[in-house]
């Protein structure tokens, strides 16, 4: 399931990494694995750089499930960005075989099926082309308790180490514009509905259209589209970038 | 690795003129978008900037504003703009504003120039979108003139005035008058159904009744003129205006059908518009010596500036021209025959070359010649006939139409001949071809009798129509000789590619374009015995007789037309920018539309030479023997 505010925040606790440059520094020097040495080694901008100047990646997972210790990665989408434009040149599409059993359910959700799966690579396979077309961004995910925790547990199983890197988290900055969001009594005896953050009902409130869900890629532009909306309309290019990641 | 964008492909795939793109291409686009979200207000595009991606409108509303800040356009999703920017200069030329929270899908230039260049759907959805922008941007302004929206019917203002042509002169002069008409249509009643037989004029009443004091009774069929230049009631005033042009006359009865509806007069066409071709004619009739002819040739450019303007084609604009200038030499023949006294034998003044295919534009020197009477004595009579060359020729050039440096003029004595003579160096040239001669004769088989006696002309066009379709040396030498100048290869940013790979400044869209064209056309036009002069009717002729393979004709058409009109607007900008006119063009100075269809024209024509080599069995080598 992907109704993502259910989840239980996991991996590392944000307020840790209020100095990602340093951070990323930090395990560089640790890390064992090449790949991972190197996507530390790319490190990342200062918080204070306007958002403006960031490059970043909006990234998607489809999983199995939605905790990170029973369920697997199905697909990743990814597409690079700045706050002016989302560069489809560069765009991602990866389906994974989950080391874990595709139970039925998710199958509904993501339509990727058995047949699908049975000639894909496993993580580890792409990880390669994956880690460097991350490496040096900003990842920017519509809720942060998925991408960076499946993949730091994916990584841990097969590397033996896990991976951090800083994420700006569009349904956070949603939830941040409107806080009060859950109706008071009253609210609801008159009618209203609750303010919802989730990804096609935030990006309606821009006028971004209706893009069908589920779709790691499309997800991914989905967010990225929802981010420059979010920035134009609510901050300004000038927002240092350290006000917005976690 | 590319990753499929399916709601990319999705969307574009829905809107014009993706729908008509192969999969495997909108893929190639999708993969090659950018996306900028643009809030309600900001601006999207500016103008000035360079211009580095067609914008597609993925959801929002776009406000596309003119130069002057004036709006042009609101578009919405599926639309895109951004194109005449690509296409023109690579600078925005249209700024764009969203009105809505606007999602914009940017899609490269490179990509889509590569789309314009292999996607014809695409290309032509492009320019058309973009034609009247293009097409202001060509011709600076673009009212289209009535004269080319409204037809002919229009101008009939009361129904024909007819009479039986059996009447005599005075009753025609009575219904006349009676009537309050300039012309009277007279009908020929002895079948079942009345055909019109003949038409009277004011002026002939004038010119040829009461001049020659001829007597009331005099039967009309005797001085009406028979065989009467009509139009048809659906034609367009402009075809009306050529007409007159072409003929001479001034009065054009409307036909529908067999049936005479009204007639139509010089002053309708010239109260419709003030400015037109026709008023520059009817001025000219009006000149009483050359310096007044000199000052309405100032008004010739004018004239086909604004014809530019006006959106007319390349054979309009040549008719036109062609008219003005057979118009300033009738005028000039019937002043020096009232300075030197009527002729003392039939003559006719011809025209050769552009003027007599009707292809004149503005850059012209003069192509003339006079065929005279068989009676010709030279002792007696030449004397007059150089008089009047000299002339007309001298009044020609004050009126802007240069001397002919090849000489081919009346003045000179050589094309200063009676018929037979004429006959002589026609069959000599047909029969006894020889390259170089050929070469300096070739004007010689554009021709048109302007003024005098018109059947001569027509007897050297029947010698021609008849014997150089049987002359195969005539046809391969002739072709030998279109073949010298060939089209380049093709235009690059700032230089003209030759087929050599050499690299050129300018290009002269005349002697590498239309030229060789007409050249070719003739050729063709020749061997199928056609007596057409004018270059799109001499098509239409060899259209008919299947010498040519399916689709080249209209390939040939489609390139004259167009680098006719390149030629044409290149010239119609000079004049307007207080420049000379001439026929050098230089590539920085044409629109990618343009450089890239000359570039198909000038193919069109270097396949077209090709045909004509071999079709001919023209000797190679572009050196004469």
């Amino acid at each position: 399931m992907t109704d993502r505010r259910k989840v239980q925040q996991s991996g590392p606790v944000d307020t840790d990494h209020a100095q990602w440059p340093d951070h990323m520094a930090k395990l560089a020097e640790s890390a064992i694995n090449p790949t991972l040495r190197a996507f530390y080694q790319a490190g990342c901008v200062a918080p204070e750089t306007p958002i403006s100047e960031v490059p970043m990646v909006a990234l998607d997972f489809e999983t199995t499930g939605l905790d990170p210790d029973a369920h697997s990665i199905v697909s990743i989408g990814l597409i690079p960005m700045t706050l002016k434009r989302i560069y489809c040149r560069g765009a991602h599409h990866w389906i994974l075989r989950p080391s874990l059993p595709l139970q039925q359910e998710s199958v509904t959700i993501h339509g990727i099926t058995h047949t699908d799966i049975a000639q894909a690579p496993d993580l580890a396979e792409i990880l390669e082309e994956f880690l460097p077309a991350m490496a040096g961004k900003v990842m920017v995910v519509h809720h942060r308790g998925i991408e960076r925790p499946f993949l730091d547990v994916a990584l841990q199983w097969r590397l033996r180490e896990g991976i951090e890197f800083p994420v700006i988290d569009t349904m956070a900055i949603e939830a941040h514009i409107n806080p009060r969001r859950k109706l008071s009594w009253i609210g609801r005896l008159r009618g209203g509905r609750p303010v919802s953050i989730r990804l096609p009902d935030a990006r309606a409130r821009y006028g971004l259209p209706h893009y069908a869900p589920h779709h790691a890629l499309v997800d991914a532009l989905a967010s990225a589209e929802l981010l420059q909306a979010q920035i134009q309309t609510h901050y300004s290019e000038d927002t240092p970038v350290g006000d917005l990641w976690y | 690795m590319q990753a499929e964008l399916i709601e990319i492909v999705n969307h574009l795939s829905r809107h014009e003129p993706f729908d008509e793109l192969p999969a495997k291409t909108l893929n190639r686009i999708a993969a090659n978008v950018e996306i900028s979200y643009y809030r309600a207000g900001t601006t999207i595009s500016d103008f000035g900037e360079p211009a580095t991606d067609l914008y597609y409108i993925r959801s929002g509303a776009v406000d596309i504003f003119r130069r002057s800040g004036e709006l042009y356009n609101r578009l919405s999703e599926g639309d895109m703009f951004g194109q005449f920017g690509l296409m023109m200069g690579k600078t925005v030329r249209f700024p764009g504003k969203a009105v809505e929270d606007t999602l914009i899908y940017c899609i490269p230039a490179d990509i889509f120039q590569e789309l314009w260049e292999t996607e014809p759907h695409f290309a032509d959805f492009v320019e058309i979108e973009d034609r009247t922008r293009l097409h202001t941007a060509v011709t600076k302004k673009g009212k289209s003139s009535e004269l080319m929206v409204d037809k002919v019917s229009r101008l009939i203002s009361r129904a024909a005035v007819t009479a039986p042509d059996t009447i005599r002169l005075q009753q025609a002069a009575h219904i006349m008058t009676k009537e309050r008409v300039s012309s009277l249509l007279l009908m020929d009643e002895s079948g079942p159904k009345p055909v019109m037989s003949g038409i009277i004029t004011d002026k002939d009443l004038r010119s040829r009744a009461v001049v020659a004091a001829l007597p009331s009774e005099t039967p009309i069929k005797e001085i009406m003129s028979a065989g009467v230049t009509t139009i048809r009631s659906e034609a367009y005033i402009f075809e009306a205006m050529l007409t007159m042009l072409h003929n001479n006359v001034h009065h054009l009865p409307v036909m529908q059908g067999d049936e005479p509806r009204g007639v139509i007069g010089l002053g309708d066409i010239i109260r419709y518009e003030s400015q037109s071709s026709l008023f520059v004619v009817s001025n000219i009739y009006r000149q009483q010596n050359v310096s007044g002819l000199k000052a309405v040739s100032k008004d010739v450019r004018d004239s086909y500036v604004r014809m530019v303007n006006e959106d007319a084609n390349s054979k309009m604009i040549g008719s036109a021209m062609a008219g003005i200038g057979r118009t300033f030499c009738q005028r000039l023949l019937e002043l020096g025959e009232e300075k030197l006294g009527p002729a003392p034998i039939p003559y006719c003044f011809m025209a050769l070359g552009s003027m007599a295919r009707d292809e004149q534009l503005v850059v012209t020197d003069q192509d003339n010649a006079l065929v005279l009477d068989n009676s010709f004595d030279p002792a007696v009579h030449d004397q007059y006939f150089l008089e009047l060359a000299q002339f007309v020729s001298d009044g020609l050039a004050a009126c802007g139409y240069t001397y002919c440096t090849g000489d081919i003029m009346a003045t000179n004595k050589k094309w200063r001949q009676p018929l037979r003579v004429w006959k002589d160096y026609f069959t000599d040239w047909i029969d006894n071809p020889k390259a170089e001669s050929l070469l300096n004769s070739n004007i010689f088989f554009d021709l048109e009798g302007i003024y005098g006696d018109k059947t001569f002309t027509e007897e050297l066009k029947d010698l021609v129509a008849t014997k150089a379709s049987k002359s195969q040396r005539f046809l391969a030498l002739m072709a030998r000789n279109a073949l010298n100048r060939t089209p380049p290869l093709g235009f690059f940013r700032t230089f003209v590619m030759e087929q050599d790979g050499k690299q050129n400044d300018t290009i002269n869209l005349k002697r590498r374009g239309t030229g060789p064209l007409s050249d070719l056309i003739r050729i063709h036009a020749l061997a199928s015995g056609s007596r057409a002069q004018n270059s799109f009717e001499r098509l239409e002729a060899i259209a008919s007789t299947k010498l040519l393979p399916n689709g080249s004709v209209e390939n040939l058409r489609d390139a004259l037309e167009f680098i006719a009109i390149v030629r044409i607007r290149h010239q119609a900008t000079a004049i307007s920018n207080g420049q000379q006119p001439d026929n050098n063009v230089r590539p920085e100075h044409l629109s990618p539309f343009e450089r890239r269809n000359l570039k198909e024209a000038f193919q069109v024509l270097s396949n077209a030479q090709k045909f004509l080599r071999y079709r001919y069995q023209a000797p190679t080598g572009r050196h004469l023997a």
